[in-house]
């Protein structure tokens, strides 16, 4: 009953009589329709940019407060919307329509030999993308396109791969993932500064104090699920970020930590100095070796955790953390103790996230809680549901989509003669943010790549369509 | 009290109240060793939450439920484990678990009991394959040295990974999904669901299974298919069966051992040739209030 049902809202009729007599009748209607719709929506982008766009305050030299309106500029936009509209609904929503309706197309040998050189090929291309970049742009540029670019991507694939764990294969939504990241950031910043203790103790440190706040914030949060278990954690998120700001005889408040010892090349430190990284090998001295260094460093980093990750799925307690996103009573059935095993995987998803924080400390040299709100979390957890939640190579993509994307808006100045100089693309930044997650939204409403890998299989590897795989209920 | 030595499961008074709602009032039975025993009553008699109690889904309000392995002088711990306070106790060859007081997932891993459910719980976006290897979780975990082993790839874990695929190969063949292996289980008709949750259930190495309404949704040859399976589980493995069934071919055919439940009373007990004649279940089932109806009821039927 319900597929015959399906069946019949899957095919839009004919808006009027049956198709083919007389087409020109159809093509009227059909614009007629969308002239309809467009005034909609012009009347809708109206209504809500009317106090956004069409009223502005300025101070004056008096420090008054004035009003000042902008209708030319309302109008331009309002008619932008609508003439947008028209044409998405003459052209391009049909064209959407038509494809919903047609049957996904087996993926071809080709797609899929081209799918299995993914993989080695995009390793190769980040670990030779600083020699790439610095051939391209000539070491005074490369800083720039190594430092926001390269590391920062990696960081946030870093995050999204410790995240998905949580999310994408366990199904426990976490909205305070960035809690983690901020513990490992500060467990390194103020153990490095009190003990003097190097980098690479620090990190494995950072990494087990994290996932121990994990398994602490994991014991409250076991009875809850879906919707209850994404506000607990979102509370938590804040609770820690909040101690940061509060605590100032530890954490030095709004005020921050400055002054972090930054990582050593085995003890050679990245300095001008005689006894410095450049000195020593004989180099001429450059900040870039140290940008290099912290490169490699999160590179190295975030493949561990896509190893580590990968291996987890094949082993049982990966197995296990899957099968709880899919039934947890199931689970319960087969003799799976649920608690250790949900406490398992907000350990190891904290644990990378500590990783990641105190390379970001030690990066950065200064961290205050400014770097940890809540929009970082919902960051973190767009790339990944963006990515498609359980998919390494979705994750990594959706993260240089939503990463490189907004950091290349710094880069745009040729806007500026198109808009005027006044024009700041930087400012857009958020806007394409948002545009990029509904585009994917629409276009793949289940991530980027939402197939869902088998762990082992007998015969042959089958992926799995994502329309049965469940998202997980927490 | 003494419990005959067959006895693979005692419950004793157990009795289930939801706020003012007695689910289950006071029931005692055994189950046998080696034996397929059925629980059967009209809808609400309250079957289903006597599985949720020896599967450990709820904690009864009152009662006992032991269950023993090995020796059958088990039995004889029974009340000095009872006072004891402890969830189970080992002597001489012999195991009596308390089933009451164990949490529901230490019930299939250390007292084995598995169970299926009514409305089936597979994990569909998982391989039918994978589905059989999450059963084996606690074995598969202890070998890949609670992952640490797993994660550095020792080879232990690879050899109990085989072993378990080679398990799950040999339940696939005699469900008969061996070719489905590879495909999501969401993906297979409804009757092979139903086999594969009672093979998955089975990899898990029950010394009894529960079965929640095996043969709802089939038809007479996949019943009769479900009959064979029972059958020759308990032949070749000697696993005592305990099924709530609607399903009549099924009860009379393969059961050793009737139950009868109504408004989570015991009405009968017995071999299924007497249940099916006793006065009291005709008229659960038929719903006729007192006994003189029901013989009018058996003189209309014939």
């Amino acid at each position: 009953m319900s597929a015959s049902g399906d069946r019949a809202g899957e095919q839009p009729r004919a808006p009027r009589g049956p198709a083919g007599p007389i087409p020109a009748a159809r093509a009227i209607d059909r614009l007629a329709s969308s002239v309809r719709e467009a005034a909609i929506t012009a009347a809708l982008a109206f209504g809500l940019f009317l106090p956004l766009i069409g009223f502005e305050t300025v101070t004056n030299m008096r420090n008054e407060v004035t009003l000042k309106t902008r209708w030319p500029l309302l109008f331009a936009i309002t008619a932008a919307v609508a003439i947008g509209r028209l044409a998405y609904m003459l052209t391009l929503g049909p064209a959407l329509g038509r494809r919903r309706l047609r049957a996904a197309p087996a993926p071809s040998a080709w797609r899929a030999r081209a799918g299995g050189l993914f993989v080695p090929f995009a390793i190769a291309l980040v670990v030779l993308y600083p020699a790439l970049v610095i051939v391209l742009n000539g070491s005074s540029g490369a800083l720039k396109w190594i430092d926001n670019f390269g590391i920062q991507i990696l960081i946030y694939v870093m995050l999204g791969w410790g995240l998905n764990i949580v999310v994408g294969l366990a199904g426990l939504l976490d909205l305070g993932y960035v809690a983690f990241y901020a513990v490992g950031a500060y467990s390194y910043a103020l153990l490095a500064k009190t003990f003097g203790l190097a980098f690479w103790i620090l990190l494995p440190l950072a990494g087990i104090l994290a996932s121990f706040w994990g398994i602490l914030l994991g014991f409250p949060v076991l009875r809850l699920r879906g919707d209850y278990l994404a506000i607990v954690t979102l509370a938590f998120g804040e609770i820690i970020r909040i101690v940061l700001v509060n605590w100032v005889d530890l954490t030095n408040g709004y005020a921050g930590i400055g002054g972090i010892p930054r990582p050593t090349f085995f003890g050679i430190p990245f300095n001008a100095g005689d006894d410095g990284f450049a000195a020593v090998f004989g180099l001429e001295f450059s900040p870039l070796h140290r940008t290099i260094f912290l490169y490699y460093i999160i590179l190295a980093l975030a493949l561990l955790t896509a190893y580590v990750t990968v291996r987890l799925r094949r082993l049982p307690v990966g197995r296990a953390w899957e099968a709880l996103r899919e039934d947890e009573i199931a689970c319960r059935s087969l003799g799976i103790n649920t608690t250790n095993t949900k406490l398992t995987a907000f350990a190891m998803g904290a644990m990378f996230a500590g990783f990641a924080g105190s390379f970001f400390a030690a990066r950065q040299g200064f961290i205050s809680p400014e770097s940890f709100t809540f929009i970082e979390s919902a960051t973190i957890l767009s790339i990944v549901v963006l990515g498609g939640m359980g998919s390494q190579i979705g994750v990594a993509i959706a993260a240089v989509i939503m990463i490189g994307g907004t950091e290349i808006m710094r880069e745009l100045d040729f806007l500026k003669d198109i808009f005027g100089q006044t024009f700041d693309p930087t400012q857009y930044r958020m806007l394409f943010f948002g545009l990029a997650m509904v585009v994917i939204m629409v276009v793949r409403p289940r991530g980027l790549i939402s197939r869902r890998e088998p762990s082992v299989f007998l015969r042959e590897r089958k992926t799995i369509s994502a329309d049965l795989v469940k998202e997980g209920r927490g | 009290m003494a419990v005959a030595g067959n006895t693979l499961l005692h419950v004793e008074h157990l009795t289930m109240r939801f706020g003012g709602l007695v689910a289950v009032d006071d029931l005692s039975f055994d189950v046998n060793e080696g034996e397929i025993t059925a629980l059967i009553g009209p809808n609400g008699a309250g079957k289903t939450t006597v599985f949720n109690c020896i599967t450990g889904f709820y904690h009864p309000s009152e009662g006992r439920l032991g269950l023993r392995h090995g020796d059958a002088a088990a039995w004889d711990m029974l009340d000095a484990l009872t006072d004891s306070g402890a969830r189970y106790r080992s002597q001489r060859g012999g195991t009596l678990f308390l089933l009451e007081r164990m949490p529901d997932y230490l019930i299939t891993h250390q007292a084995r009991v598995a169970r299926t459910f009514q409305n089936i719980r597979l994990f569909p976006g998982m391989t039918v394959l994978e589905n059989l290897l999450v059963a084996q979780h606690n074995r598969l975990m202890r070998a890949s040295g609670y992952t640490l082993f797993g994660i550095l790839g020792l080879s232990s874990y690879g050899a109990a990974e085989r072993a378990a695929i080679d398990k799950a190969r040999a339940w696939l063949e005699r469900v008969g999904l061996l070719d489905r292996a590879d495909d999501p289980a969401g993906e297979l008709p409804y009757g092979a669901q139903r086999r594969l949750e009672i093979a998955r259930a089975m990899c898990t190495d029950p010394v009894l299974l529960c079965l929640d309404e095996p043969a709802a949704g089939l038809n007479p040859r996949e019943s009769a298919e479900l009959n064979e399976l029972l059958l020759s589980i308990r032949a070749d493995r000697g696993t005592s069966v305990l099924l709530i069934e609607h399903d009549m071919s099924v009860v009379m055919e393969i059961s050793d051992h009737v139950i009868v439940l109504d408004y989570g009373v015991k009405i009968a007990d017995g071999p299924p040739r007497a249940v099916r004649d006793d006065a009291k279940v005709i008229a659960a089932y038929l719903g006729v209030a007192d006994e003189e109806e029901v013989a009018e009821v058996e003189a209309e039927v014939g």
